[in-house]
């Protein structure tokens, strides 16, 4: 890989350890895709929970920031994803001393280089959104994809580790999705039935992430009558990036560089088309009518402050069933917003929780599932439902509407 | 003994026997961490213990958490030995490189998870992009 002189010193430790190590990982990793040389970013968000850290990780972050303040300090802006203790509210949830702890521990280690706490997997909808064009290195599937395709800004799927090598250097090895020739559409997909709700647009991000089914894949989507809300091609692109790996896609009259099928190559490839049998198939494997529910979540993506009014305005008057819980989860900068306008009092009242700067599946989900004796477990976010089967829940899906009074009846209505 | 040959990975030169299904991962997705075994029920996996094994999959999918992961899994000495795909993903690169577990992907000679059958003695040098199985 190219280095500039600068790059040199930083891999030869004459700016310091941390970026030392910055610029070896950034090595291996553009290596292993072939890159030419680096590229500048303007920002990094690093996903980081305890439960994915473990002892390890938050030692290793430790020791960096350990380095004397010049060195550890970050070089551009760098963000962070939800947390997995709230440490306001975790005793209830059954989380113990020791998973605080390695929160508090990575914590520290984040302040002392300068990393900003902000604990969001929606930063493009309440931090700083990225401009078409720029080149960041962001961590949380669903940002990127949100990121790349609707914003057209340039990122890769940043793990932890390269988030912060991003962060340490300001910049990123130059493969994959910064380069522009793969933002090319790769698949081709025609929709049919028009999404109405959330769910139904995580249902459709869904199926077309699992028919694309790699990250190398650029899906390109055409049919669409009406342009998406923020929050409904959040929950789109989230549950695309979790079900296919999807960095990227276009919508074809929508999303920015896509503004007809010819400018992203699409014409030539074979149009798959979206059947109702697809959407339904994806939703009949997640839970029944009749069935109990021992918690409702709404989170995956964090909500954004009109989802935390809409869940308030559905829990206004009405008791949550006294065997069932409901969670929300939400970013500190909406919880603030929130609790000012009353909405997490509204949520409170009738029984549900809110959560601040965390996500319910990066919050030690087994533990807690174990702790309170949660398996069935209801949500309106297809990315959830997709996750959790791994840990132990039997996972169920609906509207955010139906949610709330399936949490009120104690069983899916 | 065949040897197939793959794009330069990442990590060391490692042996072990073969855990092969033609089907995706995720360390957030698939995985009991704790106790090393695959959790996720519909993986074709499901069940069966990857500690020290040469994982030979299709591609990775899913969150980023996978790259802190294998690090915190290594950590422990419940990882496998290797990661084979037939095309990784970034995260999983990532998490190699961090974690200094042997990982490549991209054979030359086809679907890997066809190549390499459950059981067989594989060694990984990454480096040189090469893979030997024993048979």
């Amino acid at each position: 890989m190219k280095l500039n002189e600068e790059e040199q010193a930083m891999l030869a430790g004459e700016l310091g350890e941390p970026k030392r190590w910055a610029l070896d990982h950034m090595l291996k990793v553009g290596a292993m895709f072939d890159a030419a040389d680096l590229v500048p970013v303007s920002q990094a968000h690093m996903m980081a929970d305890p439960e994915s850290l473990g002892d390890a990780g938050v030692g290793f972050m430790e020791e960096l920031a350990a380095h004397p303040a010049e060195d550890r300090r970050v070089a551009v802006p760098m963000i962070t994803d939800p947390r997995g203790v709230d440490l306001e509210r975790y005793r209830p949830l059954g989380q113990t001393e020791e998973m605080a702890d390695l929160e508090r521990r990575f914590i520290a280690a984040c302040s002392a280089m300068a990393i900003l706490m902000t604990n969001t997997c929606i930063n493009y909808q309440t931090i700083m959104p990225p401009v078409q064009g720029e080149h960041v290195a962001f961590g949380d599937t669903g940002v990127v994809i949100y990121c790349n395709s609707v914003l057209g800004a340039y990122s890769n799927f940043e793990g932890g580790p390269s988030a912060l090598a991003a962060g340490l250097t300001g910049r990123t090895p130059r493969y994959g999705l910064h380069l522009p020739a793969n933002r090319r559409a790769t698949k081709r997909f025609t929709v049919r039935h028009q999404p109405g709700e959330l769910t139904d647009w995580g249902v459709l991000g869904a199926v077309i992430g699992k028919l694309s089914g790699s990250y190398w894949e650029v899906p390109v989507v055409e049919g669409l009558e009406q342009v998406p809300t923020s929050d409904e091609v959040k929950h789109f692109g989230a549950a695309m990036a979790s079900y296919g790996s999807t960095p990227l896609f276009h919508l074809v009259g929508i999303t920015p560089e896509a503004p007809s099928l010819a400018a992203v190559g699409g014409e030539g490839l074979e149009a798959i088309e979206v059947s109702e049998q697809d959407l339904s198939a994806l939703r009949s494997s997640f839970g029944a009518k009749g069935d109990k529910v021992d918690v409702v979540v709404f989170a995956a993506p964090q909500l954004s402050l009109v989802e935390m009014q809409q869940v308030a305005d559905l829990c206004a008057g009405r008791k949550i069933h006294a065997d069932t819980a409901l969670i929300a989860c939400t970013s500190p900068s909406i919880y603030y917003e929130a609790q000012r306008l009353g909405l997490v009092e509204t949520i409170e009242t009738a029984g549900g929780r809110v959560l601040e700067g965390t996500c319910f599946y990066n919050q030690y989900a087994r533990e807690i599932g174990e702790a309170n004796g949660w398996t069935r477990l209801l949500s309106n976010s297809a990315k959830i439902v997709n996750i959790l089967g791994g840990y132990g829940y039997k996972p169920a899906l609906a509207s955010m509407e139906h949610c709330v009074a399936s949490a009120c009846a104690g069983e899916i209505v | 003994m065949i040897t197939l040959k793959c794009h330069a990975g990442i990590g060391e030169v490692v042996e072990g026997e073969a855990l092969v299904a033609a089907d995706d991962f995720s360390a957030r997705y698939d995985l009991d961490r704790i106790n090393g075994v695959f959790s996720r029920p519909q993986h074709k996996l499901f069940g069966q213990s990857y500690v020290d094994k040469i994982l030979v999959l299709n591609t990775s999918k899913g969150g980023v958490a996978s790259a802190w992961m294998l690090h915190e899994m290594k950590s422990r000495n419940l990882s496998p030995k290797a990661i084979l795909f037939n095309r990784a993903n970034t995260i999983l690169a990532q998490g190699a490189a961090l974690a200094n577990l042997t990982m490549c992907d991209r054979f030359e000679d086809g679907d890997i998870t066809s190549l390499i059958t459950t059981g067989e003695q594989v060694r990984v040098d990454p480096a040189s992009g090469l893979v030997t199985v024993e048979r």
